[in-house]
């Protein structure tokens, strides 16, 4: 598994240089803003609105699809349901809100790093300090989950060979309690050594 | 234990179950992990492992495991079913259905806490069916139907498609949740919450 890159489109535009915070919270005022919008026309500027940002930023057209694709087949089915149900203006209204908070929102996706946006998340997430979690501990549990998703991967394959060999590829129990004990094992041992290094202190 | 504070601090060996089971149920959702009947049906196993994360970490780590993967997919990384990440995720109709994760983990959890040492197959389905389908659906629907604009009873009768398959992932939970458990005591919440106080007390 050597895709764990996310969808970041390395460049210099006004938007890749916003710190990731401000990203963030245009994020939310451009989704509460696009649900106020009532009327198609209003939100047909959003759209246009939306594709300046994207040309702004110069993402390219297949990278701002793949942001959008995900939705492809449930915009079409919404549109049709509402058409329906709704009427063409409501059809195209709510269609269009979907498919542009989804843009948006890859927009941000595409255009901040993955570790500037883990960074601002965390800072979103400090006031978890006052249950317990300080934030050294959070932005530790992070990078180790991020760490643990190739080793996990890599004890699921070892499952499968180990299924395949044993002739039960089909069976689903043969492979998932193995996977979960082995996780399992994994997770503890890891406890024990960070525990070891002095982290309990 | 030595004071308040301690306690309440999140041991490294909560720490590292929770850090494994939120990447378990990423990898759970990659593509080719896991193919029932060959390549033709794809299933992806990720509310399985919401499942799975309740009923083995006990309410709150658990929910934890699963905000920790959320957090993670906000930053970018592509560990939803079919490669999906990024914030787009969230404005998606089916954002619902994400923030019904955690709750429903931390649901399953509690449940499975109360079944006690050894909870039988049948506690820890009835446990992965209220907190993985009831409490998930729960917050699902109507965040859908408020996106949607259809109205709560359309919605509700849309996502009942996924009940059946659904229904089928919380068996299969309850099955390995209950191999695990045999496997590997320490899996029953019960049993490892009981370990960690004893551990502390030392």
């Amino acid at each position: 598994m050597n895709g764990l890159t996310g969808a970041y489109v390395p460049g210099s535009s006004v938007l890749h240089r916003l710190p990731a915070g401000v990203k963030l919270a245009g994020l939310a005022l451009a989704c509460t803003a696009l649900v106020l919008l009532r009327t198609p026309l209003a939100l047909a500027a959003a759209a246009v609105v939306a594709a300046a940002l994207y040309a702004l930023a110069r993402v390219g057209v297949a990278a701002a699809w793949a942001q959008i694709r995900p939705v492809r087949w449930f915009a079409v089915a919404l549109f049709v349901m509402q058409l329906i149900f709704a009427g063409l203006d409501g059809a195209i209204s709510t269609t269009l809100r979907v498919v542009l908070a989804v843009a948006l929102a890859g927009l941000v996706t595409l255009t901040t790093r993955t570790g500037a946006m883990m960074a601002a998340l965390e800072r979103c997430l400090s006031p978890a300090r006052f249950v317990g979690l300080d934030p050294f501990r959070l932005s530790l549990l992070l990078s180790l989950t991020v760490r643990s998703v190739p080793v996990v991967a890599g004890l699921a394959a070892r499952v499968r060979e180990a299924q395949r060999a044993r002739g039960v590829e089909r069976s689903l129990r043969a492979f998932a309690v193995p996977l979960v004990v082995s996780s399992l094992r994994h997770a503890d041992a890891l406890g024990e050594a960070l525990s070891a290094r002095g982290l309990d202190d | 234990m030595k004071d308040e504070g301690k306690q309440r601090r999140l041991a490294t060996q909560t720490l590292a179950r929770v850090a494994v089971f939120a990447a378990l149920i990423g990898v759970l959702g990659l593509p080719g992990t896991l193919n029932v009947f060959g390549n033709v049906v794809p299933i992806t196993l990720q509310t399985l492992g919401v499942m799975l994360a309740g009923a083995i970490l006990g309410s709150w780590r658990g929910a934890l495991a699963v905000v920790v993967l959320l957090v993670l997919v906000a930053a970018g990384l592509p560990l939803l079913a079919g490669g999906r990440g990024g914030l787009g995720v969230f404005a998606a109709p089916s954002a619902g259905f994400l923030a019904g994760w955690v709750f429903g983990a931390a649901a399953t959890g509690w449940l499975v806490e109360r079944a006690g040492r050894d909870p039988s197959a049948v506690r820890l389905f009835a446990a992965c069916v209220v907190g993985g389908i009831g409490v998930v659906y729960l917050f699902g629907i109507p965040v859908q139907s408020m996106i949607t604009g259809l109205s709560l009873g359309k919605t509700a009768l849309l996502s009942a498609g996924f009940l059946p398959g659904d229904l089928i992932k919380a068996v299969l939970a309850a099955v390995v949740v209950r191999g695990t458990q045999r496997a590997y005591p320490d899996a029953v919440p019960a049993v490892h919450q009981e370990r960690m106080r004893a551990a502390r007390g030392r």
